[in-house]
């Protein structure tokens, strides 16, 4: 079945775009904000916190939750499209 | 009520609880001893597999390292969060589409190999152990404090309790009873925290306080980068650590939690590829709600010990610090006879030592709360204690009855493969209780490393088995054994034959022990591309199912074999 593998083909690649973004923010709001850009980040204030600070100790972590969750809806309306969920 | 009766009648009941649920789900097959059925719904998953991940030092130690480490102490912030990241994103979704019971599973059959599968089921068994001993010892500790009994008899109870529910009721025992500890453990992690919040600094949730303004109104973590300074000390919002070691550490961390075998292994429960998916974030907001709260525990904690001590006379101390001071908690040593306490960093002058520890344990008292709160504090650290060992536990019993057995003897009756599991099981609690009595010195640093060899054996394997159906079994058995090599070679050197010469100035690219499974991970995914490309490709079947694993749909029928 060749337009099947096509189809396939086309399902992984959008796959692995989805996957090249999401895995580039959590890269930049752990190890780029919190760690590599520290000290510059920490310049700006958020309230009472410093931003680099404040990165590393609690938004990374709110980011990565984000994360997991806009993947699992952009996951979800990828399989419909392609047709290869489980309903 | 004695704080001691609080104790027992709270932790009496949560015991209760635990055990009423290992009755009420216990397994009658492989599979629900496995996976507990395949049928737990995603949000219970997600708070089992917070509890699971969880353990005591999440619990009691945490918030205390990081009061001391400031701003370096984000490493386990970021790198024990940011890994689910990768379990969701990466690994989880497919291995559950592939529908076996265990990591050494896939690993066998992704690599058509039982040599890469006993490679794997050694790491797993390696892994679990050296974590499973540090729990133990810390199911002990936390037992003894609270309970006031010799740690003996608190490993000793802890094996009990363990062994009732992870022996009977396996993963869907394991499951439902640590749906319960979740709430136990962040109840009793959050009732001091916003008790303690609202005092300092007005604001009741803790993840704001912390950046909220005491009293004076300066911002809570501006006083304290300039207590801290003023005393000697680093500020509390940078780093002493090089940059470097901050990066490789936290990327250790983060690969070493996507690849944990008794995490992972959460995954196969629930029924779709689709649950697969949101359950890992269901798992991480329970766990973001304790390791967001933990930064404010531990600023607070620092800030209460300093201004209530500093410069002090030994009279005026708060109440709650002569009370640790009977547990060799906290030290007072009134160096210079002038009657006042000094809490400074010079080491010779110092009149104050803290154990890290206290900043959760004394947080009830801390914050003048009533004596059931610290009843209540010690039944959550026992349910995160207990709740990680069962897990651990259940992998080295799987991985027994499973992969070693299951695999050389296949013709095994369900029956025996369900008594073999238990057995293994059995024997495991009694090995781990024994390490818990007699702690081989080393436990507690090893249980860090458990992380550095999860990301340099099973990540890149793992990872690579999915995203490219390239890669075969030979590429697979030199990446594990390089990386695994490596990394224990690395950290035994510095941290068991010749301890006095780690420090930074001798390390590799300034990348501590603790770090190293970072480099130990990049070996593996180096030696498996090339060796792959040397050697012939995987056989066609392999091919398709890396394929097949791809496409979420059909991974029910997966499930049944």
């Amino acid at each position: 079945m060749p337009a099947q593998n096509e189809k396939m083909k086309a399902y992984w690649r959008k796959n692995l775009q989805t996957l090249f973004v999401l895995l580039l923010v959590w890269f930049v709001v752990s190890f780029g904000f919190g760690i590599l850009l520290v000290d510059q980040l920490n310049e700006i204030r958020l309230g009472g916190f410093k931003l680099g600070f404040w990165f590393a100790q609690q938004g990374s972590i709110y980011a990565f939750v984000v994360l997991i969750f806009v993947y699992v809806a952009r996951m979800n309306s990828l399989d419909r499209e392609f047709d290869v969920d489980e309903e | 009520m004695e704080i001691l009766t609080w104790t027992y009648l709270l932790v009496g009941i949560t015991f209760a609880i635990y055990i009423g649920i290992a009755i009420w789900s216990r397994a009658g097959s492989t599979k629900e001893f496995y996976v507990a059925g395949g049928g737990v719904s995603p949000l219970a998953n997600g708070m089992a597999t917070a509890a699971d991940w969880m353990s005591a030092a999440s619990f009691i130690s945490m918030a205390g390292i990081i009061s001391f480490a400031g701003y370096d102490g984000s490493v386990y912030l970021m790198g024990w969060t940011g890994g689910y990241v990768l379990l969701a994103l990466l690994l989880a979704p497919y291995l559950r589409k592939f529908g076996k019971f265990t990591v050494p599973d896939f690993v066998g059959d992704r690599y058509y190999s039982k040599t890469a599968k006993v490679v794997a089921v050694i790491c797993a068994l390696f892994i679990s152990f050296t974590y499973v001993a540090g729990q133990m010892r810390g199911v002990g500790i936390v037992f003894s404090r609270y309970l006031e009994v010799p740690i003996e008899w608190g490993v000793v109870i802890g094996m009990c309790i363990v062994f009732f529910y992870a022996v009977l009721g396996g993963m869907k025992g394991i499951t439902y009873t640590q749906v319960a500890q979740y709430c136990v453990l962040i109840f009793a992690y959050m009732v001091p925290a916003i008790f303690i919040s609202m005092q300092l600094t007005g604001n009741p949730i803790p993840q704001l306080g912390l950046g909220g303004s005491v009293a004076d109104g300066t911002p809570l973590l501006d006083k304290l980068d300039g207590v801290l300074t003023e005393l000697g000390f680093a500020a509390y919002t940078s780093g002493r650590k090089s940059i470097t070691d901050m990066f490789m550490i936290t990327l250790a961390l983060m690969v070493g939690t996507a690849g944990l075998p008794h995490v992972i292994v959460r995954f196969f429960t629930v029924p779709r590829v689709k649950d697969a998916r949101i359950s890992a974030g269901y798992a991480l907001v329970f766990i973001a709600i304790l390791y967001t709260t933990a930064p404010a525990i531990a600023a607070f904690g620092i800030y209460n010990t300093i201004d209530s001590t500093s410069e002090k006379s030994i009279s005026q101390l708060p109440e709650w610090i002569s009370t640790w001071q009977k547990t060799d908690l906290i030290k007072v040593d009134d160096k210079n006879g002038d009657g006042k306490i000094q809490y400074v960093a010079d080491q010779t002058a110092n009149e104050l030592s803290i154990d890290r520890d206290i900043m959760v344990l004394a947080s009830p008292e801390i914050a003048e709360l009533p004596n059931w709160v610290v009843g209540l504090v010690a039944a959550g650290a026992m349910a995160a204690a207990l709740s990680t060992a069962a897990g651990l536990l259940l992998v080295i019993s799987t991985s027994v009855s499973r992969d070693l057995f299951k695999t050389f003897k296949p013709e095994i009756s369900e029956k025996k493969e369900l008594r073999i599991a238990r057995l293994a099981a059995a024997g495991a609690v009694l090995l781990a209780g024994y390490f818990g009595v007699n702690p081989p010195g080393f436990v507690a640093q090893v249980v860090a490393f458990a992380f550095g060899l999860a990301a340099a054996s099973f990540f890149p394997v793992i990872i690579m088995g999915i995203f490219s159906s390239r890669i075969n079994k030979e590429g697979a058995i030199s990446g594990m054994i390089t990386g695994l090599v490596f990394t224990i070679g690395y950290i035994i050197f510095f941290k068991f034959i010749s301890p006095e010469t780690n420090t930074a100035d001798n390390w590799w690219f300034g990348v501590s022990p603790e770090g190293i499974g970072s480099i130990g991970m990049i070996l593996n995914f180096i030696v498996c591309v090339l060796v792959s490309r040397f050697t012939p490709a995987p056989p066609q079947d392999v091919q398709d199912m890396v394929q097949e694993i791809r496409i979420p749909r059909g991974a029910g029928k997966a499930q049944d074999h």
